[in-house]
């Protein structure tokens, strides 16, 4: 409509930011990625930054400009590749019951004209606006005296209880979007309430479901805070592993066993945004045009 | 639906949210009153051919007995609240004191560990949140001009500064604007100063932390707004251009106050999430240089000595703390319902 008629000078100003932020965007993860395949002494380099483009001393080391060490030491030598598996039996768990009883709460507090919705609702945006780190010591005491620390499903559990809050919200203005008079029908027919839900509504819930699911996935996957205290040094996930890197292998000189395990974990993200970009752009508008 | 039946399908997140969410969050205010039992004392009298010496030593059995007795320790009230890690009261009345001008005092304020977390953590919240916003608002006018192919693209990479685990977000940066760094090597060149280094500056490292901080939430402001502005009504912004308005005008009277409701979404959102600001302190490895109430409560929980009524302390500190930038939005909920009740 305008587009035509902006001036030179706003034109060309307004492609300059758009160039400067998705610079600032991207330029650090592409900067990661390609030195990841350097050595220490290139990538953080004291002589000369052109050392990190044309990896000078990673030729001297390795005999070729790229080398794979770092990745080699990240999930060979520290078990990477244990914790990587660890962060998705987390993720897997925690998105699947999450979504489970999330689904079911949501459900009934979109169709209950009670009072108590608006109350339930509002102990939730409270409790999504608590920082976890902040229960934690809460955990600790019980976690220790019935011998539940350590374990993956303990973090499961405590994750997904995290994550119900958001959850809630989220699934519960979907439902509100699909019509009532749906399962209503289906209950004059003779449905009962969980027969109307499981035939009418999980048919046509999924779309919400996975944007939400989604989101309680980037939640599982990017917790360092519950993660590095709720779980031993064997179960380990991905983020807590990387902070443990920096704090051990740091001073041996591995400082690329982190920067090779920071690129591993980012690869993940990188196509589930690709895949899923426009899910979660919604997921992302959603919470805002209500409110 | 029948109260009976909501009742059945709520109850499993329901109980999820009481046991490990209502449930912890009594348990911190509860522990935030005790510390641990110090160890009970006995006093033996050996007595000799040249008079009585009485020697003190640990009743291990006793300790451990009424450790197991009482596990959550002694009650003392609300002294760790005043404690020198937390609030600091007499301290900070000793401050007070002693200084002669209300800078002096702030400098020394800054040396206690919970005011030192307090000045980072609210300068973070509160430049990172409008900086936000105002960058996100450009990203996403700007965003908007472009043709479709382009936009996924532009949405695409934009969403990863804020998609990324916060603490790989925020080693990938410092890695960068470390002195040994690409970024760092650049900055230094630029002062002309080649031991200019983060580590070695506060200014340098809260400056970086912020930038962190905007660079990692800019996505979540743009996709608000972008999605904001696709519904911008057409008819207003012809009839502004009708009346000869500006460009700038344009943005002024009809995008601006068409958008107001969901810059105040998205400051809301992003003063709580800022609040909580931890990952970035360690992957930048602040410590030295800011610390923020999140960090205190896990620097407090981690390594051998588990200072729990410490964490505690500071805990609900940080819910206090939350509850009150929460408040705006309790109030804007109760009053939608109050109207949609009506």
């Amino acid at each position: 409509m305008t587009r035509d008629r902006r001036p030179l000078s706003l034109k060309a100003f307004s492609v300059v930011f758009i160039i400067a932020w998705l610079l600032a965007a991207a330029f650090p993860f592409l900067w990661t990625a390609w030195g990841s395949f350097k050595v220490e002494l290139d990538f953080f380099s004291i002589a000369n930054w052109t050392n990190a483009l044309t990896g000078a001393n990673t030729i001297e080391t390795h005999g070729a400009p790229f080398t794979d060490a770092g990745y080699e030491g990240a999930w060979i030598q520290e078990d990477f590749w244990r914790k990587a598996l660890n962060t998705f039996i987390v993720c897997i768990f925690v998105v699947t019951t999450s979504l489970t009883i999330g689904t079911l709460g949501a459900y009934a507090l979109s169709r209950s004209g009670g009072n108590y919705v608006f109350w339930l609702l509002v102990t939730a945006l409270i409790f999504r606006a608590i920082p976890p780190i902040t229960l934690v010591s809460g955990y600790l005491p019980p976690f220790f005296q019935y011998n539940l620390w350590g374990f993956l499903p303990t973090a499961i559990i405590v994750l997904v209880a995290i994550n119900q809050p958001f959850t809630l919200w989220m699934l519960h203005s979907f439902f509100q979007s699909i019509p009532k008079d749906l399962d209503e029908a289906a209950k004059v027919d003779g449905c009962t309430q969980f027969q109307a839900f499981r035939n009418v509504i999980i048919p046509v819930m999924w779309p919400g479901v996975i944007t939400t699911g989604l989101f309680s996935f980037l939640l599982a996957y990017n917790d360092f805070a519950v993660t590095s205290m709720v779980l031993n040094e064997a179960n380990r996930t991905m983020v807590p592993e990387i902070a443990a890197f920096l704090g051990t292998t740091q001073t041996e000189g591995n400082v690329m066993f982190a920067v090779a395990a920071v690129v591993s974990a980012t690869i993940p993200i990188f196509l589930m945004v690709m895949i899923f970009q426009r899910q979660i752009v919604s997921g992302l508008t959603a919470g805002a045009v209500k409110g | 639906m029948k109260n009976r039946t909501f009742f059945w399908f709520f109850l499993p997140t329901a109980l999820a949210m009481i046991v490990f969410i209502a449930a912890p969050l009594l348990s911190i205010v509860v522990q935030s009153v005790h510390t641990p039992h110090e160890a009970v004392l006995i006093e033996t009298e050996n007595c000799g051919p040249f008079g009585c010496t009485t020697a003190t030593a640990i009743d291990q059995e006793a300790t451990d007995q009424l450790r197991a007795d009482k596990p959550l320790g002694r009650f003392v009230g609300l002294s760790v609240y005043f404690d020198r890690g937390h609030l600091a009261t007499a301290e900070v009345a000793a401050l007070w004191d002693r200084s002669e001008t209300l800078g002096d005092f702030i400098d020394a304020l800054g040396n206690l560990p919970f005011y030192r977390a307090m000045a980072f953590t609210l300068t973070y919240t509160f430049v990172c949140t409008p900086l936000l916003i105002i960058i996100g608002f450009f990203v996403a006018v700007a965003v908007n001009t472009l043709s479709q192919r382009l936009k996924g693209m532009v949405i695409f990479f934009s969403l990863l500064p804020m998609t990324v685990p916060p603490l790989v977000g925020s080693l990938v940066l410092f890695w960068m604007i470390d002195s040994r760094g690409v970024l760092g090597n650049l900055i230094s060149w630029m002062a002309d100063d080649p031991d200019l280094s983060l580590k070695a500056s506060t200014p340098l490292m809260w400056i970086a932390l912020i930038i962190y901080g905007t660079w990692s939430s800019v996505p979540f402001a743009f996709v608000v707004f972008y999605a904001g502005l696709q519904t911008v009504p057409k008819d207003t912004l012809e009839s502004a251009q009708i009346d000869g308005a500006s460009r700038l005008q344009q943005i002024r009277y009809v995008i601006l106050p068409h958008l107001a409701p969901l810059v105040t979404f998205v400051a809301l959102i992003q003063l709580m999430d800022n609040f909580r600001v931890f990952e970035p302190v360690v992957g930048f490895q602040a410590q030295a240089h800011a610390t923020s109430l999140s960090w205190i409560i896990f620097n407090d929980l981690g390594g051998e000595t588990r200072q729990l009524s410490a964490a505690a302390a500071t805990s609900v500190l940080t819910v206090i703390g939350v509850a009150i930038l929460l408040s705006p939005v309790l109030v804007r909920t109760w009053r939608e319902y109050r109207g949609s009740a009506a």
